[in-house]
Formats: structure tokens, sequence, C-alpha cells
């Protein structure tokens, strides 16, 4: 295993505020990681910054064999450098039909002459995606007119047909069913087979049911690692995150 | 479409994922909660999918590349055609007069500007507030040709008649009297180096605004300014080269702008009753290929991600597409088509000034994209056609005035007034504009239909149309 993603002493302060504090993560590839953390924690503005949406203020955020830095590319050389990512909300074209979502999102070229004047027919691929994840029966359904936990799928095919070697998914099983949270995790944990997959979750449920490591965010930094088990020993997470009433029955 | 992938949902996803379909607690994915359960396992709610399915297909068909908007490009093509022929026919046949069928061919060229507008705005989701301003330019490249060459053969006729031929300078000093004379001037710009070459003139008319365009959008969106303040800056720029042209000294004549472009040097043998058919027929010609062109841009996943930046920019980003790229891409290119417009439009219309160019014009085009209904061709076209053409009715005495007893409603006064209340109208009610009466006509989908069912959807049918 080898550090695909290399975050070393990254801080991030929006108006004063720190939102990330001298942050050092790394990720292996493939590797399935879990970061949990209390609201405000800064798992989101880790995604970001991962992504290139926000620029760190210190630290540096380095990725693949030649250890790219990050901090110095768009986001859309970030994602075309094999960088996913799945929001919070789903966050689909919901104008558009499934496999036009799903098009958009396979792996290709991305610019913009290509992309106007060769046009293979891809639709075939954009099918197999679609069937992998169960909405193979809504190929021409707008995408507006899918219910939250299908869209959330199609995300997440939108994530996998981009063919990425990490993928970021931020809260993957919100709002979704128990039935649709478990099929989610089949498919993060097999995609966790051959990729680098980062979970942020908020649900220790659904943390557990990944059995991956888990690195636990707190204002900023990054409190503790290891297994669930492990990390739900640590006197500091209990007192932080565990400790909350809010947070202790999930 | 969907019958296809129906046999295959259950052996496929047990082997993507060997878990979806054994015991256990994954059980309850294909019977339980699952939205995919019922399309298989209920026999009820099935059959009622498919006929929605089936009705969603062949709705969404329409817009899939190859297919790509087929019928309406097929119908524009096939109205062009029509009406060229019948405009061609009454005024051979002297039924309508020459200004008529100017007046034809020069809302065709509307037409293109409005639907180049069309593809930046109503599918990329910029809304450029000075488009009008590569219309314009177009115009002057091409009046430039028009009165210098003119201009040229009237000179040389005149200093032929002198004891002596003239010198070049002799004449190059008497044509620049002629054409700059009225804003005091006798030399002629640098700007006008090339103006006696039809072909480069031609090529300005298209490479200037893209090149404008080029620039304007390259610093604009490497910036990330986008939404409202994109609009006013483009409004600003136009606005700035309106007033640059009415200076005297700008080497474009000013307020007088270019006159007398009605005149095609080397067909002063023709009648403009033919020189307009002529136009009228290329203008036809223009809006036709550019309608076909823009189906094609706005088909395939070209199209797929003009709408995503339209509706999510960010989004595309994360894809892995350069936004900015695109932007600039659609900015240049319908800059360069509207340039082509303007020069076509311009040589019908016989003059162009700064006026032409000044933010309401940009305006106003705008306005007949909304009314047409953004974010689909025919729309911009109809709004454009429609809205020019009922304005040359009102403001030109066409529509009698309104006799109320104390007040009389005079359509030149009232006519933007109308259009205004229009436009807002428009906004407030029918946000999909007069292209939205197409849909109504061609689809019947408003009529009440079932819900799609409980799992399939949050939405109910009739939200689904957007």
């Amino acid at each position: 295993m080898t550090a695909l993603l290399e975050v070393s002493g990254v801080s991030k302060s929006f108006d004063g505020f720190k939102a990330i504090d001298n942050l050092s993560l790394s990720v292996a590839e493939p590797e399935l990681r879990a970061i949990i953390g209390p609201n405000g924690a800064g798992k989101t503005t880790f995604m970001d910054l991962v992504t290139g949406k926000t620029r760190p203020d210190t630290g540096s955020i380095r990725y693949g064999e030649l250890s790219r830095d990050l901090t110095r590319l768009s986001e859309a050389q970030i994602a075309r450098a094999g960088i996913g990512r799945k929001f919070q909300q789903p966050t689909v074209f919901e104008d558009q039909t499934v496999v036009d979502n799903l098009t958009m999102a396979l792996a290709s070229p991305r610019n913009p002459l290509t992309v106007l004047l060769r046009r293979p027919d891809r639709r075939a691929r954009a099918a197999e995606v679609a069937e992998r994840v169960g909405l193979q029966t809504h190929l021409d359904h707008r995408a507006g007119t899918l219910s939250h936990g299908q869209k959330q799928w199609l995300e997440i095919g939108m994530l996998l047909a981009q063919e990425p070697r990490l993928l970021l998914v931020d809260e993957p099983a919100a709002g979704m069913t128990s039935a649709e949270r478990e099929r989610t995790t089949e498919m993060l944990v097999e995609a966790a087979k051959d990729h680098a997959v980062v979970v942020i979750e908020h649900d220790m449920e659904f943390v557990r049911r990944l059995k991956c490591r888990v690195t636990v965010l707190h204002e900023g930094r990054a409190l503790a690692e290891g297994s669930l088990d492990h990390v739900c020993a640590d006197p500091r997470v209990i007192d932080v995150y565990l400790g909350r009433p809010e947070t202790a029955d999930a | 479409m969907t019958d296809a992938a129906e046999t295959r949902p259950a052996a496929s996803l047990g082997r993507k994922y060997p878990g979806g379909v054994g015991a256990g607690p994954h059980s309850d994915l294909r019977v339980g909660a699952g939205p995919h359960s019922d399309l298989r396992v209920g026999a009820g709610p099935r059959s009622d999918l498919r006929v929605a399915a089936g009705r969603h297909g062949n709705a969404d068909g329409a817009r899939r590349p190859g297919l790509a908007g087929r019928t309406d490009v097929w119908m524009m093509l096939a109205a062009l055609a029509l009406i060229t022929l019948i405009a061609t026919i009454l005024a051979q046949t002297g039924v309508v007069s020459v200004s008529f069928v100017k007046l034809l061919g020069k809302t065709l060229c509307l037409c293109l500007a409005a639907l180049a507008l069309d593809l930046v705005w109503g599918f990329t989701g910029i809304l450029s507030l000075g488009h009008f301003a590569f219309f314009g330019i177009g115009g002057y490249a091409i009046g430039m040709w028009l009165m210098w060459d003119r201009t040229e053969a009237i000179v040389a006729g005149t200093l032929a008649r002198a004891e002596l031929p003239p010198t070049a300078l002799e004449l190059q000093e008497a044509i620049g009297t002629q054409i700059f004379g009225v804003v005091g001037s006798s030399d002629i710009p640098w700007l006008w180096t090339f103006a006696g070459s039809l072909p480069l003139q031609l090529a300005f008319a298209v490479l200037v605004p893209g090149l404008v365009a080029g620039i304007f959008g390259w610093l604009a969106f490497r910036s990330r300014v986008a939404g409202v303040y994109l609009s006013i800056l483009t409004q600003a720029g136009t606005l700035a080269l309106s007033l640059w042209l009415f200076q005297n000294d700008s080497g474009l004549r000013g307020n007088n702008g270019l006159s007398g472009l009605q005149n095609i040097p080397g067909l002063e043998h023709l009648p403009q009753s033919v020189i307009s058919l002529w136009f009228l027929w290329a203008s036809a010609a223009a809006l036709g290929a550019g309608y076909v062109l823009a189906a094609w841009v706005v088909s395939g996943r070209f199209g797929s991600v003009l709408r995503g930046i339209r509706d999510n920019e960010a989004r595309v980003r994360f894809l892995g597409y350069e936004v900015e790229h695109y932007k600039l891409a659609i900015f240049v290119g319908t800059a360069m088509v509207t340039g082509l417009a303007g020069a076509l439009y311009y040589p019908q219309a016989g003059i162009v000034n700064p006026a032409e160019i000044a933010p309401i014009a940009s305006i106003y085009l705008v306005v007949w994209v909304a009314i047409g209904g953004r974010g689909r061709l025919y729309g911009a076209v109809i709004g454009a056609a429609v809205v020019s053409l009922a304005s040359s009715w009102f403001t030109g005495g066409g529509a009698p005035d309104i006799e109320l007893g104390v007040y009389t409603i005079k359509w030149t006064d009232w006519w933007l007034v109308l259009l205004g209340l229009s436009f807002v109208l428009v906004t407030l009610f029918a946000p999909k504009g007069l292209g939205g009466l197409v849909d109504i006509w061609t689809q019947r989908r408003a009529t009440r239909r079932d819900d799609l069912g409980p799992d399939q959807g949050s939405k109910r049918a009739e939200e689904e149309t957007p």
C-alpha cells in the first residue's frame, strides 16, 4: 500500500475561524477510510480542500505517484487527475436524463473541441453504469423526477463513471432508507477493493458497517485514527463526540 | 428502450453485488423498500410504470443525440423555405413591396442573432447584455467595404473627366474627403486599410466580433465573473463601444455612421427589388444553417455540458470539465455568428450608426429571447420574429390608434409600454415563453396524468415538465 493522497500540515481559516487546523492525513490505494466528527469539525472543508474548491492557507496536499501538488491545480484538473467527489446533497443535473448525466460523467476527453466534434455513442457504457446503481429502468427519465435515494445513487453512478482513483464521498447514506443504505455500503466496499475511498459520515452505524479505518476530526484536527472500536475507546473522542447526547444513540 | 433493460436487472445486480441477491440482510433490498422492487415483484404498479416509462421515453427521446431535435430542425428549415418561396412569389407579382421583403430579410437576421443569444443565455446561462454589439461590428465591417468601393467608383469616375489622369494619392484624398468630410476630415484612418477588399472585410465581420468576445470572455471568465456582474460588464462594454463610435475621430464617421449600404458595388444595374430578394434568400439560408449548427452544438455531450454549466457550474467542474473553456467557446462562437447576421442585416437596412450598438439594442435581443422562450432554439427564433415584426407594425403606423374619448392611444408611443408589459407577464406567468406553446401543441403533456407511483419519484408527472 502506497499513499495516494498525502495531506500534510494543512490549515484553512475563514474570517478568523479555523476550519482546518494543521491537519495531516494519508490515504492509501486501495483503502476505505471513514472520516467522522461532529458538526463543524471541518469534514466538508477537508473535501473542498482536496478537490480544489478552496485553497489551504498553509500546508500541502500531494497526490499520486508524481506527488502532484493539488493546491496548484484547478477543480477540473484535479477531477481529471482521478479524484471524484460525491456531494452531501445529491447534486445531479435535474433537467437532464439519467443517461445524459452519466454520459457527462463517463471517463473520456474533456476539452471542448473533442467533445464537440467526436461523438461516439456511449449509451451502452452509460447503461452499464446505470445498471450498477440500479437505475437501468430509468435511463431516459429526467433526473429531477427521481426520488431522493435514486438521486444519491445516480450521483454515485456518476462518480463510478468518472473512473476515479480516489473517491470522496460526503454523507452517502443521508436520507436513505435502510435497504438503500445497505446497498450503498456494498457499493462503497466493492469500490474500495481497487480504489481509494474516503467516506465522510455522521452516522456511526453506517461507519460500523464499512469495517474500515476511521479518522475522527474535531475542530479541524485529526483527533484519533484507527478502527472504529479503537477510536470509540479513546477518551478524547468520547469527550468531544460520543459524549454528546444527540449523537450517543447513533 | 426500457424493456430491454428490464429483463436483466436481477441477474446483473447479482453479478456486480453478490450480496444484493442473496439472503440475509440484503434480501429486503429487492422485496422491501428499494424502489426497484415494485418493478419486478408487484404486477400492478409494474404495468403502470411501463406506460409511464414509455411516455417518458418518447418525450425525452427527442433530446437524445442522433435524434437531437430533428423534428424542430426540419420544421424550421421547411418554414424558412416556405416563407422565402411565398415572399419571392408575392414580390415578383408585386403584391408586397420591396421594403416588406427587406423587413422580412432583416427579421431573419435578427432571428439569427437571437438564436445565438439563446445559446449563450438559454443554454449556458450567461446573460450577455452586449451581444448586439457584435451584430453592429459585423455591420460596420461590411459597411466599410460597401461605402469604400462605391465611393471609389464615383470618385474615379469624376476624376477621370479631369484633363490629367489622377494619381493614386489624389484618388485616396478624394475618397477620404468624400467619406470623412462629414466629420471634418480627409485622412483615411488606419481602420480602413483593408476597406477595399471584400473578402477581408467579410472575414473581419466574423473575426473581429470573435476576437473582441475572445478577449473580453477570457478576462471575465478566467476571473470567474458570473451572473449579474458579468451582465453588467457586457453592458458596460457595449456602452463603451458605442460611445467610442459616437466620437468623430473614431474613424468610423461618428454619429453619422455608415450609410448608403443598400447600394451594392458592382450590382448598380440591378433594381432594389432583385437585390432585396437575394438578401432575403441569403438571410434565410444563414438562419437555416445557423439553426442546424445550433441544434448540433446543443445535442450530445457538448450540449449536456452547456446545460450543466447553466444549472450547476461547480458540479461540472468537479466532473473534470474546464467550465471557462466551454463558456469562452460558446461566447466566441455566438459572437461570430452574430457578426455574420449583422453583416447580412445592414446592407438591407442601408445604414449602420452607433445608436444601433447602444445597450438598449442588446436588451431588446434579450427580451425577444425571453418572450420566445429561452433554452429552446425555436423559441428564440419565434420570439425575435414575432416581437420585431410586431414592433415594426406598431411603430410603423400599421396598428390603428384607439380613441378613448378623452385620450387617444397612439401605438407609436404606447408600443414600448405594451412590450414591457408583455415581458413582465411572460416572466411571471409563462417562463417558457411562446416556445412553451409549441410544447403544449406537440406533446399535449399539459393534460392530467396519473402519479408516477409512490416509489417512482417524489414528484408527480405534472411536475416533471421543466
